[in-house]
């Protein structure tokens, strides 16, 4: 079974206002990507996240910026939910001297450590161990930062996933092992690659809780990740959270996604959580329609800006190749090939 | 004692093994540095120390957050330590044997020896792996392989492979300190040995190659425990005439190119003996740099002797068979020495 949680905290008007501003920037960031590539100005691999906003979002707000991130090639709504800066992001993505890797990382591989993402990786089920690594370093240091290891469904199946909860359970690390489950592994359905029907039940092998969020609802992935921060703060250990989601385009830019059926993509469509929330915000009064478009148009322009910044930058010189393989720099030059 | 007779400065030395001088850095070097850590499994006191007992006592003197033991979960306790490195401190982690780094590969190789390139020099991953192996002992197939070749050709990490108890000590000193990640391969017998260890051994600096006997027909370049087996066959050699320099590498990754092709081009010939197979192995790559920086300077092609294009077997003829033993090696520099 996966767990039930029994004390739910709300957030406030403004942390509401929050997670949305953090989800409009990452639907508009998502939307303006795949335009850029569309349009050939851009050419990179890119695994868009379009519908999954709400999960980072409304655990991002939980966080301090010395809290950190360990996500995956999927993870640019992580990054840009914890607020990564546009700019070097944008120049990372377009593999440019200014982008936060200098552009030897690119949209799989972005780190940013001023913003707590510390690891971005391309092999499926790594963010988890190295999590672990960050915990294990702020129990000895006694501070109260917590590691969000961000990861998908199919992640949950390798076996780093097990090896690392178990590790996190035994150490009582202050780890939150996120799994944004969006219902397909590349081209695989859940149910095709996964033994339990629910990814939460896995925690109970591992001796921590597990909860099934509905990853679509801002404020029940609020509550669960307000609990397992909590609980991580406390020293009480680490928490598994599925949040149950779906992923509106393909796997990556470019393919047909022949394998979702209409009728579920076109459900999946209709409960956009960010339409709905917006739709709340204003039912409630927490904003009006009009101070939701504002900050729209504000994104989109520190979006396009972004954009406009990259491009402009140069594309890194083929010294590059032999800087940062080691942290003396003549190394690679004078004693390798 | 006169004072115009020059007499090499006397060194107090100790006599210890390989183990003992690994248990001897890690103490001062997690005395010195607090941000030093261990891992790996059954490492703690309770645990017994390690399987051989290099950590032993480490976990009663600093305490089991600093010297942890863990789970058989080798991708968790490299996970575990690349993230605790990127995050200030410098662990040192046990994969029990060389064999199970296979099971942790993702970790170390697009992980460990990645992360400081690919996030353009803003990641630092100061870790130190320990890892032992070596034929000899009837362990078979999956508990005896050098992989170093594998590591030596991923950028971004280096591997170390110490002979003496007093190279372990200066070596181990060196590659915690390293802000990159560095594998240190306890090669078998080079753990048991005792031999003399000065006793104030500082830190040895990695890529640096030990000339360990001058000489002037042939240069033999080895390491690890392979070094005895050089050892026994020169002085073979000796005795039937031929001068043999001998290189001990320690270092495999980035390896000394100087030392040896200087050494290759005043004996003008050279052999490489390693324990890994020989295809493709560290041999391959030494013979190759020679060639081309010494083409038309040696006096015989470069030569290499390693393992055959098998598993390490178990029946114990058929391990020495394995292994290179030194008729093998006296045959190939005396073979050598008689060319140019
Ligand atoms: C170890 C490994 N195996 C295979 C792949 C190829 N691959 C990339 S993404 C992916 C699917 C992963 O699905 P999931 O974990 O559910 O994450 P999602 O993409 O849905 O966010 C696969 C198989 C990989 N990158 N790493």
């Amino acid at each position: 079974m996966s767990d039930t949680l029994t004390n739910r905290a709300t957030p406030d008007a403004a942390t509401q206002l929050d997670i949305y501003r953090r989800m409009i920037r990452i639907e508009r960031n998502d939307d303006l990507t795949r335009q850029q590539i569309r349009r050939g100005r851009i050419t990179a691999p890119y695994y868009s996240a379009r519908g999954q906003e709400c999960i980072p979002s409304a655990i991002s707000v939980l966080l301090n910026d010395d809290d950190k991130i360990c996500t995956i090639y999927r993870g640019i709504h992580d990054m840009v939910a914890k607020d990564m800066p546009l700019r070097p992001l944008w120049a990372e993505i377009c593999g440019r001297v200014d982008g936060t890797c200098k552009g030897k990382g690119g949209p799989m591989h972005l780190t940013h450590p001023e913003t707590g993402v510390m690891v971005t990786t391309g092999i499926v089920g790594s963010s988890m161990p190295i999590a672990n690594g960050f915990g294990w370093a702020a129990l000895l240091d006694g501070t109260k930062q917590v590691t969000v290891a961000y990861f998908g469904d199919g992640a949950s199946n390798i076996g780093a996933f097990h090896e690392a909860l178990n590790l996190a359970s035994v150490w009582k690390l202050p780890v939150i092992f996120v799994c944004q489950n969006n219902g397909f592994a590349e081209h695989t359905r859940y149910e095709n690659g996964t033994s339990v029907d629910l990814i939460a039940k896995r925690a109970a092998g591992y001796g921590m809780p597990g909860y099934t969020v509905d990853g679509n609802d801002p404020l029940d992935v609020y509550a669960h990740a307000h609990a397992a921060i909590e609980r991580a703060r406390a020293g009480e250990g680490p928490t598994l959270l599925e949040c149950k989601t779906f992923r509106f385009m393909g796997h990556v830019f470019g393919d047909n996604d022949a394998y979702m059926t209409k009728e579920e993509k076109a459900a999946a469509i209709e409960a956009d959580p960010l339409p709905r929330f917006r739709q709340k915000l204003i039912d409630d009064g927490v904003a009006s329609a009009e101070d939701l478009d504002a900050l729209t148009a504000r994104i989109e322009a520190e979006v396009n800006d972004a954009i406009d910044f990259a491009m402009a930058c140069e594309f890194p010189s083929d010294d590059e190749l032999r800087r940062d393989v080691f942290a003396e720099e003549i190394a690679a030059k004078e004693i390798y090939a | 004692m006169s004072t115009d007779t020059l007499e090499a400065p006397v060194i107090e030395t100790v006599k210890m093994n390989g183990l003992q001088a690994i248990n001897a850095a890690l103490f001062e070097a997690m005395e010195a540095d607090p941000k030093v850590l261990v891992l790996g499994e059954d490492i703690a006191d309770n645990e017994g120390g390690g399987v051989v007992g290099v950590t032993r006592g480490l976990s009663s003197k600093f305490g089991t957050l600093r010297v942890r033991s863990t789970p058989i979960s080798e991708q968790a306790i490299m996970g575990a330590a690349i993230g605790a490195a990127m995050a200030g401190y410098k662990p040192v982690a046990e994969i029990m044997l060389m064999n199970f780094t296979t099971v942790a590969m993702d970790m170390i190789v697009n992980h460990a020896a990645k992360l400081r390139f690919m996030s353009g020099g803003q990641s630092q991953v100061p870790l130190v792996i320990r890892t032992l192996t070596g034929a000899g002992n009837q362990t078979a197939g999956q508990h005896a392989d050098f992989y170093e070749a594998w590591f030596a050709h991923t950028a971004g990490i280096k591997v170390v492979i110490p002979w003496t108890p007093a190279d372990m000590k200066g070596l181990y000193l060196s590659a915690i300190q390293d802000p990159d990640p560095v594998i240190i391969i306890e090669s078998g017998k080079t753990l048991f040995v005792p031999m003399d260890v000065p006793v104030n051994q500082g830190p040895i600096p990695l890529g640096k190659a030990n000339v360990v006997m001058p000489g002037t027909d042939l240069t033999i370049v080895s390491y690890g425990q392979m070094m005895f087996t050089v050892m026994q066959a020169v002085e073979e050699l000796t005795a039937a005439g031929v001068s043999v320099e001998v290189v001990d590498l320690r270092t495999i990754s980035p390896w000394d190119k100087e030392t040896v092709l200087t050494s290759a081009e005043k004996t003008g010939r050279l052999l490489v003996v390693h324990e890994a197979g020989r295809n493709f192995g560290p041999g391959a790559e030494i013979a190759a740099t020679a060639q081309e920086a010494l083409f038309g300077k040696l006096k015989a092609p470069v030569g290499r002797l390693g393992a055959p294009y098998c598993a390490v077997p178990f029946a114990k003829k058929l391990e020495d068979a394995y292994l290179v033993q030194p008729p093998e090696i006296v045959a190939e520099a005396k073979r050598l020495a008689a060319m140019g």
